[in-house]
């Protein structure tokens, strides 16, 4: 299958890792991997902001770059929630109705990665190996804005030499949530601060997840604390294999 | 949305209580210093949470009930102004009294000037969200008539002079040494061996509040619903404190949200289930009390129904925000909440705090004047789920914030951010930029909030754009 990657603009610039992975991953599976050079960011970050106008250029430029493909995937089920939920939306609200159109097109054929593994290409063992203690976290987005369910824990459970370990009250955001990092960072800190201890609880090696902005925002506590439990992608865990 | 004359009013200022003195993440910053506070309502909304987890799981058609409240909901605001001259039809009919209050200050003038009217200086008060909104209370005793809060919490914040924090428990972020130590300096004729015991405790307010039942002859209520068919209202309650201020006194006056009203009795079958297990985690409500205006010889033999706008009709007006007039009140979205959770509700600086409160108190005080509670919200999902009538409180929030007045500093940003990311040549010259910062461990104001708790990511050599032109 020829699938086009929507990188996301966090991947591309600080998590390059999570991005070669997934082309890692499906080009195992036999797929072929395409990127189109012409995009950039999904104006998550001005919708969740309050700039809607300033977003509906980079929903033009997202909706454009991907038309021409029938399968798009991203490794964040935060921008793949923004791509579903907010591009028609914000569209309508400016009154542009065949963009709304387009974007509901485009949203239609764009999964995050493991909706693309488990639902479009049917696989759960994607014949990686990755012998760590692991403890996964759903994200917000992932679990209550697109519902992903237990297709990432399902992965993981097919990964040879990993030992998943549940995380108390997971579901719990991290506390992240874009800008309101900045916004509330008090607030926000406190929210991190309980996730951490979760995850410290488990005694787990790796914390993953879907997302890297949560990754970033979970591994920037844990640094901070001097802990040595890694964040690390779910792409790059099933992307791993003893080769 | 552009203005024009006859545009509805948003709640007006200086009376009532929507508008905090300061901004959300300053008052969150001294909640979150507060370490009781925290155990208090972690322990209380990790209790509430569980519980009414457990009873709404027994429900198979739970998802279905949302859905029939979520439409009712709807329909019912698609023609509210018929459904409301309906409502005062079949009040008056029953011999009520109907009341129109544009605003906190017209109502606060209604009730006060009812209360005068039967020449008491004491109201027995159930437990209600509009009066706590339009500041009843505080109109009353300027006008020399004592309030007095039956409710057990609310009397445990009255006597305390203190503000609720939780839709449901006001006194929440209160615990039982706190309360002892209240009753002991304010409520009359307490037991001065009054001890902590919970039970010793709702004793001593069951004792003073009994008296003041007996001896008070007019008494102030809200209502959950009207049902517009029958002109019936109907307060749910747990204590049956409400029953005998709705049914002792001589005179009843309720201060009603122009939202409330439902369209027949059949639609109170759905809100009645849905209601109970989303608020407090019980199968069905306690004390649901039911009056249809005056009856001959039982009850009250005078009744006054005020019916409140305060900003209403402006919300209704936006096609995106009006779905918070749906809002039962139940406080699931603040038990699920980990905002609310961490920083109680006095950080909002409005009666009405957590998810549901970030959306309704801006757009009944309009945006400006509640500009940060939009973004009081990680938009992490957990309060759609918990609603019992599916408010979409994410998208309110995303609404609101492009409604929200905004920095100067951050709309450059935000501007010049949207610039470059619109030129794939220009963005990708960006992202090398950001490897000159690889030492920079600390940022600058504004951008420092992240820095004093995290460590920032150090950018990779190579971005995955390049890597991909490599290959």
């Amino acid at each position: 299958m020829r699938i086009a990657l929507f990188v996301t603009c966090l991947a591309d610039t600080m998590f390059p890792a999570a991005a070669k992975a997934t082309v890692t991953l499906l080009e195992r599976l036999g797929h072929e991997v395409v990127f189109p050079p012409g995009q950039t960011c999904c104006g998550q970050m001005h919708i969740n902001t309050g700039y809607q106008r300033d977003a509906l250029p980079l929903i033009r430029r997202h909706v454009r770059t991907f038309a021409p493909y029938d399968v798009i995937v991203a490794p964040s089920g935060s921008c793949v929630g923004s791509v579903r939920h907010q591009h028609a939306m914000v569209a309508r609200g400016a009154g542009d109705l065949s963009l709304a159109a387009r974007a509901e097109d485009v949203a239609g054929r764009t999964y995050e990665l493991s909706e693309l593994l488990v639902d479009v290409l049917g696989v759960e063992d994607v014949g990686a190996y990755y012998p760590h203690r692991v403890t996964y976290h759903p994200t917000c987005h992932s679990l209550r804005m697109i519902r992903v369910g237990d297709k990432p824990l399902r992965l993981l459970r097919h990964v040879r030499g990993l030992e998943l370990v549940e995380l108390p009250a997971a579901e719990q955001c991290c506390g992240f949530g874009g800008t309101f990092a900045l916004k509330n960072a008090d607030t926000s800190a406190a929210m991190l601060g309980d996730k951490m201890r979760h995850v410290l609880e488990t005694g787990a090696e790796v914390c993953t997840a879907g997302d890297a902005s949560c990754l970033m925002h979970i591994g920037g506590g844990l640094s901070r604390l001097g802990s040595d439990v890694r964040t690390v992608h779910l792409a790059e865990i099933l992307a791993a294999s003893e080769a | 949305m552009s203005t024009f004359l006859g545009m509805p009013a948003t709640a007006p200022r200086g009376v009532g209580h929507l508008r905090g003195d300061e901004s959300f993440p300053e008052a969150a910053r001294k909640a979150l210093g507060n370490e009781q506070l925290r155990r208090n309502l972690a322990h209380a909304t990790t209790t509430i949470r569980g519980k009414s987890g457990a009873v709404v799981a027994e429900l198979p058609d739970w998802q279905e009930l949302r859905s029939a409240g979520s439409a009712l909901k709807a329909a019912t605001m698609a023609r509210l102004p018929e459904l409301l001259e309906q409502l005062e039809a079949n009040v008056t009919a029953a011999g009520g009294v109907v009341h129109w209050a544009a605003d906190a200050t017209e109502a606060n003038r209604i009730v006060t000037g009812l209360v005068e009217a039967t020449g008491h200086r004491r109201v027995i008060k159930v437990k209600s969200m509009a009066t706590q909104e339009i500041g009843l209370n505080e109109a009353l005793e300027a006008a020399g008539i004592a309030p007095v809060e039956t409710d057990l919490a609310e009397l445990i914040v009255q006597l305390g002079h203190d503000k609720p924090s939780h839709i449901l428990v006001p006194a929440i972020h209160r615990n039982r040494t706190e309360i002892r130590d209240i009753f002991l300096r304010e409520m009359p004729g307490v037991d001065p061996a009054l001890t902590d015991d919970p039970a010793t405790l709702a004793a001593a307010a069951r004792r003073y509040l009994r008296e003041t039942f007996l001896s008070t002859k007019v008494a102030v209520s809200g209502a959950n619903f009207a049902v517009a068919e029958t002109g019936t209202l109907a307060v749910l309650e747990s204590e049956g404190n409400g029953r005998m201020c709705l049914t002792l006194p001589d005179t009843l006056i309720t201060v009603m949200g122009i939202e409330k009203v439902v369209p027949t009795w059949r639609d109170l079958e759905v809100f009645l289930q849905l209601l109970p297990r989303a608020s407090t985690g019980e199968r069905m409500n306690p004390y649901t009390s039911m009056w249809t205006g005056v009856t001959p010889g039982d009850g009250p033999q005078e009744f006054h129904l005020v019916l409140l706008d305060n900003g209403r009709t402006a919300v209704l007006a936006d096609e995106v925000g009006r779905q918070a007039l749906h809002c039962i009140r139940c406080s699931a979205c603040l038990n699920v909440c980990p905002v609310y959770e961490r920083t109680g509700g006095h950080a909002y600086g409005s009666v009405y705090p957590g998810p549901i409160g970030a959306v309704l108190s801006p757009q009944l005080t309009g945006v400006a004047d509640n500009a940060s509670l939009p973004y009081a919200s990680s938009l992490c999902g957990a309060c759609f789920d918990a609603c019992p009538v599916k408010i979409d409180i994410p998208s309110i929030l995303v609404h609101l914030r492009n409604e929200a007045p905004h920095p100067r500093t951050e709309r450059i940003a935000m501007a010049a951010a949207a610039y470059t990311m619109d030129r794939p040549a220009l963005y990708a010259r960006a992202q090398h930029a950001a490897k000159l910062s690889r030492h920079a461990t600390r940022l600058p104001p504004p951008l420092n909030g992240w820095t004093a708790s995290r460590d920032l990511p150090q950018p990779p050599p190579e971005t995955f754009r390049d890597w991909w032109a490599a290959r």
